[in-house]
């Protein structure tokens, strides 16, 4: 059981193959391993949400899933969604409203932030405090988070119309 | 929202063209936060880096009888087992005390404990290994023989003579005690009502996303140590790290990048980071030691566990005639190093009444020891206490003689034209602005409004309350804190800035970055100063080697005193970039100026050089400029404040939530902040420093408590039994602001990091209170829990 084990997967497009313990969480695996940073540890035990990730286009907690679980997955980071220019308009606001101090909740925040308005076109902001609820932040209060998302939301509107 | 007093005269050199002062600018390099690019300690990894982990005492009080680390040592990856006794020959134990806090004692800490633990998660053994999953696998294979010695968990009975004295060298279990008696208590008393009610606070902590971090590296070839560290006081871990190990100051450098929250937590010196330290010298490569969330809630400081009988005095007009308190705080083993645990205390007796005319004021505080983990100061150090007591105590009173909480404050708020003036605990006031704060807030909430509605809510069973907390806040600290009692934490702060090769400005600053923006806030000050734009504009801050000696960002200081250094700085640098521009233009100085990277006719704006330019002409061709110039495109300015020991600051805030008696449950609803900083560098920044601050101050209120057992054993010591603020349960905040700059600095700007926790749950168990009045029943604990709430109503 606790011999090392072969895993591939695809990291922000990337296609990885590695050897890990089983018992290594995915959070450990792309900090450590990968050297990709941005995704933080703030509990390990999946209350904060600072290392929320996407796993197949779910987002999931890295502490929490085992990076073997993660086989043939594809696995996106802050990295690659800011590459890829996807949540380029999320970031801008974030920076527009100072959404972010220390900036440590920010990858994780963006991460939760993006999946709801993929989900939802126009959440209220009960749904966005609501969708957020699993993300700690200890320094802004959340409300500038709040306002971010819900212009966020509102310019992709328009976009579409 | 803003209402502003201006200072006499006319323009300063904040009101120049294109000033960014006032002026809501995004903050810079926001993009390496927002693109997970940032460089947190966490991050960092140097070659032939060991990770150590650290075993802790599983007793709240213990004898170390053996530590057996024989297994444990041949396990692979495992580099060094080090245990207490063996790190003292490299590092010397510390006490916490400070000579202006007379009659404070505490005992000599160890890096790692020697022969006794005194708190349950103390350090008893290192373990270093090549990582760090290596060096827990090694942890468990270490067998430690303890002799598990009475705990000293209740501070109620710390002092009674039955109790065992934790030091017994100390001969009891007392820290430090202050009185004041101010006015005539007595006499006040006997004409007046009198209410009392003891007051009692949680213990919580600071709960910073990015646990404490350290990477220690001892460069043997060098002799010099560098130490990455997430601290919000560079200098001071500096002098610290050097006094300890044995080193001159200058054979420590400290560097300091993005931090993950702070909030005083990483203010302090602690006894794993003294570790670190050692076990790199020790053991000559580098340490990473990152705690893991079990050790955050076990060793980051705590605060506030303080139990307060608070008395007030009023006269039937409303008049208060007497604040009285006696505190109580329990602070674990050992007073904090080099800070000390009785700070907040003596900031309660300092504070207490702080905003009332009140003249009479009787205060004892005493601060004892237990064997809990150590206390100290955490954000808004003693504020929360302070202002939950008089407010409340404040309400009461007014409840008393069937008075509107708006009306007695108004009756005894100290008027805003009574200024200079000072506080019955000796606290001086160079302007403060309670009744224009209250009338502001009164406005934004709508108050006659809102309490005709809540009103007509009750009516039908619904349930909800308003409360108001006035407070005060001390920022712009001077060496009244710390340096009077011998302290090695600099209150002055310094600031370097010069004009590069292209016309961009470097500036180096002492103050320090942990998302507050004292990036920006320096980058607006140098670049609305000299003329330069913002984007020119590029400040280096937290490294020993490279920034002006200075205190830090803490105590809401960063922006008043870090800030009069930047303005400073860069007024002289303009006067030289003048003189200079003068001599090259054959003009003088007075008819230049600098406006949007160029020089400029001060008369007409015809535009006569950029700056770029001239710095092309000092640094490549100064056999140019006529004879006898010497260039100085850099230039360097300290400032402290002398003239008041604090910078007081002033505001008020209003909760406006709704209890449900069947389940014990509070919603907030909103949430209003006046707060009055002085000058106001950059609103939003200031803002969102008060909304963070309020939701602390809410988490208290309502959630965060470290839940210890009779045997000192911290119960909840993870994320999902210890209850944070999360975004679904916390309300919108409206922020207004009344302006008073101080006159101690050109630039005016007092403090607002801390506004926000000081008052907030003062507003939220006065609002408590209030919804709960049909019910006749008063609560004056928090937090303020369904489990409190519901008890206090009979109904569990």
């Amino acid at each position: 059981m606790s011999a090392p084990v072969s895993v591939s997967l695809l990291v922000n497009g990337e296609p990885i193959d590695a050897v890990v313990l089983p018992r290594l969480n995915l959070a450990d695996f792309i900090r450590e391993h990968l050297k990709l940073t941005g995704t933080h540890v703030g509990c390990e035990h999946g209350v904060c949400g600072a290392c929320t990730v996407r796993v197949d286009g779910e987002i999931v907690r890295s502490c929490l899933m085992l990076t073997v679980q993660a086989q043939g997955a594809s696995v996106e980071t802050i990295e690659g969604l800011s590459d890829s220019g996807e949540i380029a308009d999320l970031q801008a606001a974030f920076r527009e409203r100072n959404a972010l101090q220390c900036g440590y909740c920010t990858p994780g925040m963006l991460m939760t932030a993006q999946d709801l308005l993929k989900h939802v076109s126009m959440p209220d902001r009960p749904a966005i405090r609501e969708h957020l609820s699993g993300n700690y932040c200890r320094c802004t209060g959340y409300q500038a988070i709040v306002d971010a998302v819900e212009a966020t939301a509102r310019t992709r509107a328009e976009r579409r119309a | 929202m803003t209402v502003t007093r201006p200072l006499a005269g006319t323009l300063s050199v904040l009101d120049r063209p294109n000033s960014y002062i006032g002026k809501t600018v995004p903050r810079p390099n926001l993009d390496r936060l927002l693109q997970g690019r940032g460089q947190y300690v966490s991050d960092l990894e140097l070659p032939r880096m060991a990770h150590v982990v650290f075993l802790r005492s599983p007793y709240a009080h213990a004898k170390i009888v053996a530590i057996d680390a024989d297994v444990a040592k041949r396990m692979s990856g495992v580099i060094a087992i080090v245990t207490g006794r063996e790190l003292e020959a490299v590092i010397t134990p510390w006490v916490g005390v400070l000579s202006h806090l007379k009659g404070l004692k505490s005992a000599p800490q160890h890096a790692i404990a020697v022969d006794r633990a005194c708190w349950q998660g103390e350090a008893v053994a290192a373990i270093v290994a090549t990582s760090r999953a290596a060096a827990e696998d090694a942890m468990e294979h270490i067998s430690a023989d303890y002799e598990e010695l009475e705990a000293i968990t209740d501070m109620r009975t710390a002092l009674d003579p039955a109790t065992h004295v934790i030091h017994p060298s100390l001969g009891d279990n007392l820290a430090f005690e202050r009185t004041l008696n101010a006015g005539d208590v007595d006499r006040a008393l006997l004409g007046s009502e009198v209410v009392e009610a003891d007051f009692v606070f949680g213990r919580h902590t600071g709960v910073t996303l990015e646990p404490r971090a350290v990477v220690a590296d001892w460069n043997a070839a060098e002799a010099r140590l560098t130490i990455y560290q997430g601290t919000q006081a560079p200098h001071m871990v500096q002098n610290i790290a050097a006094l300890h190990l044995g080193l001159r100051e200058a054979q420590v450098r400290v560097i300091c990048k993005d931090v993950g929250g702070s909030f005083g937590i990483k203010v302090h010196i602690y006894a794993d980071e003294m570790a670190t330290y050692a076990l790199s010298k020790l053991l000559r490569r580098p340490i990473k030691f990152v705690a893991d969330r079990v050790e955050s809630f076990n060793t980051d400081i705590h605060a506030r566990d303080h139990r307060c009988r608070g008395r007030i005095g009023v006269r039937p007009d409303g008049t208060i005639t007497v604040f009285e308190i006696d505190d109580l705080t329990g602070i674990g083993p050992y007073s904090m190093y080099p800070r000390t645990s009785a700070i907040e205390a003596n900031q309660v007796v300092n504070l207490v009444g702080g905003p009332y005319v009140t003249p009479n004021y009787r205060a004892r505080a005493r601060v004892v020891f237990q064997n809990k983990n150590v206390m100290c100061q955490y954000r808004a150090v003693g504020h929360p206490i302070a202002c939950s007591v008089t407010e409340g105590l404040v309400d009461l009173a007014a409840a008393k003689i069937g008075m509107d909480p708006v009306e007695i404050r108004r009756r005894n708020l100290i008027a805003d034209d009574a200024y200079p003036c000072a506080s019955p605990s000796g606290m001086k006031f160079e302007q403060l602005s309670h009744h224009a704060s209250l009338a502001k807030l009164l406005q934004m909430m709508d108050y006659d409004a809102l309490r005709a509605e809540q009103a007509a809510l009750r009516a039908r069973n619904v349930h909800r309350g308003i409360g108001i907390a006035s407070f005060i806040e001390v920022t712009n600290p001077s060496a009244a804190f710390y340096g009077v009692g011998g302290a090695k934490i600099s209150s002055q702060d310094g600031v370097a800035v010069r004009l590069d090769a292209q016309g961009s400005v470097i500036c180096q600053t002492s103050i320090t970055e942990q998302g507050q923006g004292s990036e920006s806030s320096t980058a607006q000050i140098v670049g609305s100063v000299l003329g330069v734009s913002m984007d020119r504009v590029r400040v280096t801050l937290g490294d020993t080697d490279n920034t002006p000696y200075g205190g830090g960002t803490w105590a809401s200081r960063g922006a008043g005193i870090g800030g009069e250094a930047a303005l400073q700085a860069a007024k002289a640098l303009r006067q030289n970039i003048l003189d200079l521009a003068a001599a090259i233009l054959q003009s003088t100085p007075a008819e230049l100026d600098i406006v949007n990277n160029s020089i400029i006719n001060a008369g007409d704006g015809a535009p006569r050089m950029e700056l770029n330019e001239l710095a092309r002409i000092v640094y490549f061709r100064p056999d140019t400029l006529p004879p006898g110039i010497q260039p100085e495109l850099m230039a360097t300015r300290h400032f402290v404040p002398r003239q008041y020991p604090f910078a007081f600051t002033n505001g008020i805030q209003a909760s406006w939530l709704e209890v449900d008696p069947e389940t014990g449950l509070v919603t907030l609803l909103k949430h209003w902040v006046v707060e009055d900083c002085g000058t106001i560098i950059n609103p939003q920044l200031v803002d969102e420093q008060i909304r963070g601050g309020v939701v602390q101050g809410l988490g208290a209120a309502l959630f965060e408590k470290c839940v210890y057992d009779e045997r000192g054993q911290l119960t909840n010591a993870n994320m999902a039994d210890y209850l944070v603020p999360m975004s679904g349960e916390m309300p919108d905040i409206d922020i207004g602001h009344v302006v008073s700059p101080t006159r101690e600095s050109e630039l005016g700007a007092k403090g607002a990091g801390e506004a926000g926790t000081a008052g907030a749950a003062a507003a939220v168990a006065n609002a408590v209170n209030d919804a709960l009045r049909p019910f006749g029943t008063i609560i004056t604990e928090i937090p303020l829990t369904p489990q409190v709430i519901l008890t206090a109503l009979g109904r569990i």
